[in-house]
């Protein structure tokens, strides 16, 4: 860790666990059951939760609930004005979206611009019958009219703070810090 | 990491990792050309111009369609229906297209090294979509993304590249770029149309097909550019036909899951024969079409940076 910064941890492993579980109960609750939902996970840290939830809820439901990959690099709205281009992962959504209920799943809700763009790459797949959010840590700062359905846990920030989900499958644990300047 | 080359000129310039770089981006956009709905509007706003001075179809329309997918304004101006046949110079083409400011321009041009030259001119991104006989980079790529693919990797792979490798592009572009990889590469064709000292670029060379492809991982047929028959550089297409055809008993040399490429367009019956261009069990001659656009797509992705 770099010595002018102060990192603190604000959930643990099991935090994250708990909070996992308590969404994917939600969702289910909200959707009354798991009839055409699917869950769509932001690349790269929304996809390991939506991994989790996706778990989570065919364990509950006893019956597997599909699972797509999204990568929004190409819906960015700085794309244009950044000096590189940011590397590109691989978008996989193996079914039809067309009146589907659908959850975004993502780490952190900072902005909402990465959910802007994940809607309009949404659209282009089809026309869901809903689109719902499921973030891990909601940080607030929105610069877009966008909100969470479902929030792991809401965590007042200032702009300047970073935040980080570590998890497991990227980071070899399951952490979220959030790291202030002296 | 970054990607930080202005132009795509030849394979020769390009290391290692910006191959690999490029080949990833490239599989990333393969999705996009399976939606319903075949764009993302990523390169809004910006324009690519594909100026051709040689006839192209595939090349031509694959970077139109490559432009169109990423949402760019695509405009193409060919040799036959522009001020070239006005006497315009290559120069002043170009001056005035910069003047317009496009984002990218792609060049086909039959002088080697065209658009080395725009390069140092324009402030442009250049694209050779090929020069002359020197280079073919998005053909080099596109092939290179397929033996990936279908092999899982390129090195240690035996590339047998059999035709007329003097005045092929393709050819160069893919020992270039294929030995930057790590395959192995055997040529085999006439010695009218085996350059002098190719063995310099570190092939093997045979003047017989049979010696070429045995055990061959990949096998990339050549066009006999039929233009070029009455240069004596051989005697006749049925003579050529009879040495140089890939057939079903010659391929029986090659290992069992070889596969077949070629750049097109084919000439069926001379270069390979129908049955094995048409059998989808080894001729990967329409994955290569398919992956082009992606390629291409990848190219124009990665040199339309911002501002800075």
């Amino acid at each position: 860790m770099a010595e002018n910064k102060n990192v603190k941890i604000v959930m643990d492993k099991d935090g994250i666990d708990r909070c996992l579980t308590r969404i994917a109960y939600e969702i289910l609750e909200k959707n009354k059951g798991m009839e055409n939902l699917v869950l769509v996970g932001i690349r790269t840290g929304g996809v390991y939760l939506a991994q989790r939830l996706q778990k989570k809820i065919s364990a509950i439901e006893d019956k597997d609930i599909p699972l797509g990959i999204l990568d929004i690099t190409l819906y960015r709205d700085d794309i244009s004005t950044s000096s590189k281009k940011p590397a590109l992962g691989k978008t996989k959504i193996p079914f039809d979206l067309d009146d589907k209920k659908v959850v975004l799943v993502d780490d952190v809700l900072f902005t909402g611009r990465t959910i802007r763009a994940a809607m309009d790459a949404l659209i282009d797949f089809g026309r869901p019958k809903t689109i719902q959010l499921a973030v891990l840590i909601d940080r607030g700062h929105r610069e877009l009219p966008i909100r969470a359905d479902f929030v792991g846990k809401n965590l007042p920030s200032s702009f300047w703070e970073a935040v980080s989900v570590n998890l497991m499958e990227k980071n070899g644990m399951d952490e979220v810090i959030i790291e202030e300047e002296k | 990491m970054k990607f930080e080359k202005k132009d795509i000129l030849g394979m020769k310039d390009l290391t290692v990792d910006e191959i690999n770089l490029i080949l990833e981006t490239a599989e990333s956009f393969l999705e996009i050309s399976t939606r319903e709905i075949k764009k993302v509007p990523t390169l809004r706003g910006k324009s690519v111009i594909n100026l051709f001075y040689e006839a192209s179809t595939r090349t031509r329309t694959s970077f139109e369609i490559a432009g169109k997918r990423l949402s760019a304004d695509t405009i193409n101006i060919s040799a036959s229906t522009s001020s070239v046949v006005k006497g315009e110079t290559l120069i002043d083409t170009a001056r005035n297209l910069e003047a317009m400011n496009p984002d990218v321009i792609v060049i086909r041009h039959s002088a080697a090294g065209a658009p080395h030259m725009l390069a140092k001119l324009l402030r442009q991104s250049i694209i050779n979509a090929g020069d002359g006989a020197h280079e073919h980079p998005t053909q080099a790529l596109l092939d290179m993304m397929t033996i990936k693919e279908k092999k899982g990797g390129i090195a240690g792979l035996k590339v047998a590249i059999v035709g007329d490798i003097m005045h092929s592009r393709v050819a160069r572009s893919n020992i270039y770029g294929l030995s930057k990889m790590g395959a192995k590469i055997v040529l085999a064709g006439p010695a009218t149309m085996l350059p002098r000292n190719i063995e310099q670029m570190g092939v093997a060379v045979y003047t017989n097909l049979e010696d070429a492809i045995v055990d061959a991982d990949v096998v990339m047929m050549l066009r006999i550019q039929l233009e070029r028959q009455n240069q004596s550089i051989f005697p006749s297409l049925r003579e050529y036909s009879q040495h140089y055809c890939l057939n079903r008993t010659n391929i029986k040399l090659a290992k069992k899951d070889v596969i077949v490429m070629h750049p097109g367009p084919i000439n069926r019956g001379v270069e390979i024969s129908p049955d094995i261009a048409d059998d989808t069990s080894c001729s990967v001659i329409l994955d290569q079409v398919n992956n082009g656009v992606a390629v291409r797509m990848a190219l124009l992705y990665l040199l339309t940076g911002g501002n800075e």
